[in-house]
């Protein structure tokens, strides 16, 4: 695993700031960015998938019982899918709460 | 030399040298006055004569694009623009740099817009000074032929991996007829061959290139272009040697002429050097002991080359071709003061701001410069700058 972005040192990096480890997106945790999380009302999904179909950042993942939730590790937060979801099961709560 | 010599237009010359060189793509969109350059290397692909990929793009935006794209899977690349052309690529052309791709542009120097001018000043490099390529500048017909190899050479060694501007005047240049010796492909073969980066985009082994930078690893992205402009400096002068080893034609930094015991010399960049010398021949022969000082490598800038050049001269004379608005005078005067300051032996420097987008600077005008330049001088009148021959 790469080193964490914050030790590296600029002799460190490749030439051009290339990034020679594959996948590695999966290390930066953006959900430090949210200020509002999407709360999925599991009762109410239908499980079509839109929401996960939306995701720009692909963090909606189908949990075990078979609807879908956000990995509050990379969700930033952006409600597109409370906006997208058919059913309006999806509502964003404030962090602070 | 012994060698043949033929009369080419230069940048029919620079558009033969880049075909020499075994280019894979080229991408560019035609502007004033670069236009013979990129006219004439698509005849050259369209006749069949150079097997490469002749991108006509929609824009100059798009050019330094697919330029980026191409050099990024360790094709040879070459683009050609000119003042507009060159801002409206501006925001590829900083990326180029930082992302450490080896392209080659030949930069037919021309003014900026307003008032719209074709014409020939150094506005438009300027511009990106500080983008982070190497830049040239070249004087005559032969040294755009020669620099296009020498360029390819800079940018692609392991230890550059940056794209190189040649900067030539346009007209001045671009369109005028020369005498020039060619050389064999052989010879550019030996001198280019194909080169290999380390990191190429290709699907057996994925990288990311041009990545988001936070501001926890921005600074130190920064830094490492730095180090590798800096760094540069020793290859790009090993280029010039290897070439001037197998032409006998050899390129330096800062070059000189009459100036080992001058006491004022004039400093130009690109083809105001054959002028200079000329006036400064006549000028020693009415007893003034007055050389040239050129800068031919304009980034990484040479300053031990240049402190070698200068240190102990009464007074430099810079004529510099373009105006930062508002600011200590032309861009080239204010690095070397800069460059110069609490050193010891250090000359005073007079600015001169002239030949602003193509008005003609005669050897009489060069004359009145170093002339007068030399009373400013002496009288102390050295702050800022002079507009030479402005109206009013």
């Amino acid at each position: 695993m790469a080193k964490p972005m914050e030790q590296i040192t600029w002799q460190e990096l490749e030439i051009g700031a290339v990034v020679t480890e594959v996948g590695n997106a999966r290390q930066y945790e953006t959900g430090t960015w949210r200020s509002e999380r999407p709360v999925v009302k599991k009762e109410q999904c239908i499980k079509c998938g839109v929401c996960w179909l939306f995701c720009p950042d692909a963090c909606i993942v189908r949990a075990a019982e078979g609807h879908f939730e956000a990995d509050l590790t990379y969700c930033k937060g952006c409600g597109i899918c409370v906006k997208e979801c058919p059913v309006g099961c999806i509502t964003m709560v404030s962090e602070e709460e | 030399m012994g060698k043949e010599r033929k009369g080419v237009e230069v940048s029919i010359a620079i558009a033969e040298a880049v075909a020499q060189a075994n280019v894979d793509v080229i991408a560019a969109y035609p502007i004033t006055p670069q236009t013979h350059i990129v006219e004439h290397l698509a005849d050259i692909v369209a006749n069949g004569e150079l097997d490469a990929e002749f991108v006509p793009v929609d824009s100059e935006h798009s050019a330094m694009s697919v330029c980026c794209g191409s050099a990024a899977v360790g094709a040879r690349t070459f683009t050609s623009t000119s003042s507009q052309g060159l801002a409206l690529m501006s925001e590829i052309f900083f990326i180029a740099a930082a992302m450490r791709l080896p392209i080659v542009m030949a930069l037919a120097n021309r003014s900026l817009s307003s008032p719209l001018s074709i014409w020939n000043d150094h506005s438009d490099v300027m511009m990106v000074r500080d983008a982070g390529w190497i830049h040239v500048f070249v004087e005559n017909g032969q040294e755009s032929y020669d620099n296009m190899f020498c360029a390819f050479r800079m940018a692609e060694d392991p230890n550059v991996m940056l794209p190189v501007a040649v900067n030539l005047d346009g007209f001045i240049l671009t369109h005028m007829i020369e005498p020039m010796e060619y050389e064999d492909d052989e010879l550019i073969k030996q001198y280019l061959p194909d080169f290999k980066m380390k990191n190429v985009l290709h699907p057996d082994k994925p990288v990311s290139m041009g990545c988001f930078g936070m501001p926890e690893i921005y600074t130190e992205t920064q830094m490492n272009r730095e180090v590798g402009v800096r760094d540069s400096y020793p290859h790009i002068l090993k280029a010039w040697q290897e070439w001037g080893k197998l032409t006998g034609r050899y390129y330096k930094p800062i070059e000189t002429y009459r100036a080992d015991d001058a006491e004022c010399c004039i400093v130009t960049m690109g083809s105001y050097g054959e002028t200079a010398m000329e006036v400064v021949d006549a000028l020693r022969e009415e007893g003034e002991k007055v050389g040239v000082v050129k800068i031919r490598l304009w980034r990484p800038f040479p300053f031990e080359e240049f402190d070698k050049a200068v240190l102990g001269k009464k007074t430099l004379i810079v004529i510099d071709r373009a105006i930062s608005f508002g600011g200590p005078g032309g861009p080239v005067a204010s690095e070397l003061r800069s460059a110069l300051y609490k050193k010891e032996g250090a000359p005073t420097i007079v600015n001169y701001i002239a030949g602003l987008a193509g008005r003609d600077v005669s050897r009489k005008d060069f004359r009145n410069i170093i002339i007068e330049g030399m009373k400013k001088a002496a009288s102390g009148d050295t702050d800022g700058f002079t507009l030479y021959a402005l109206r009013g």
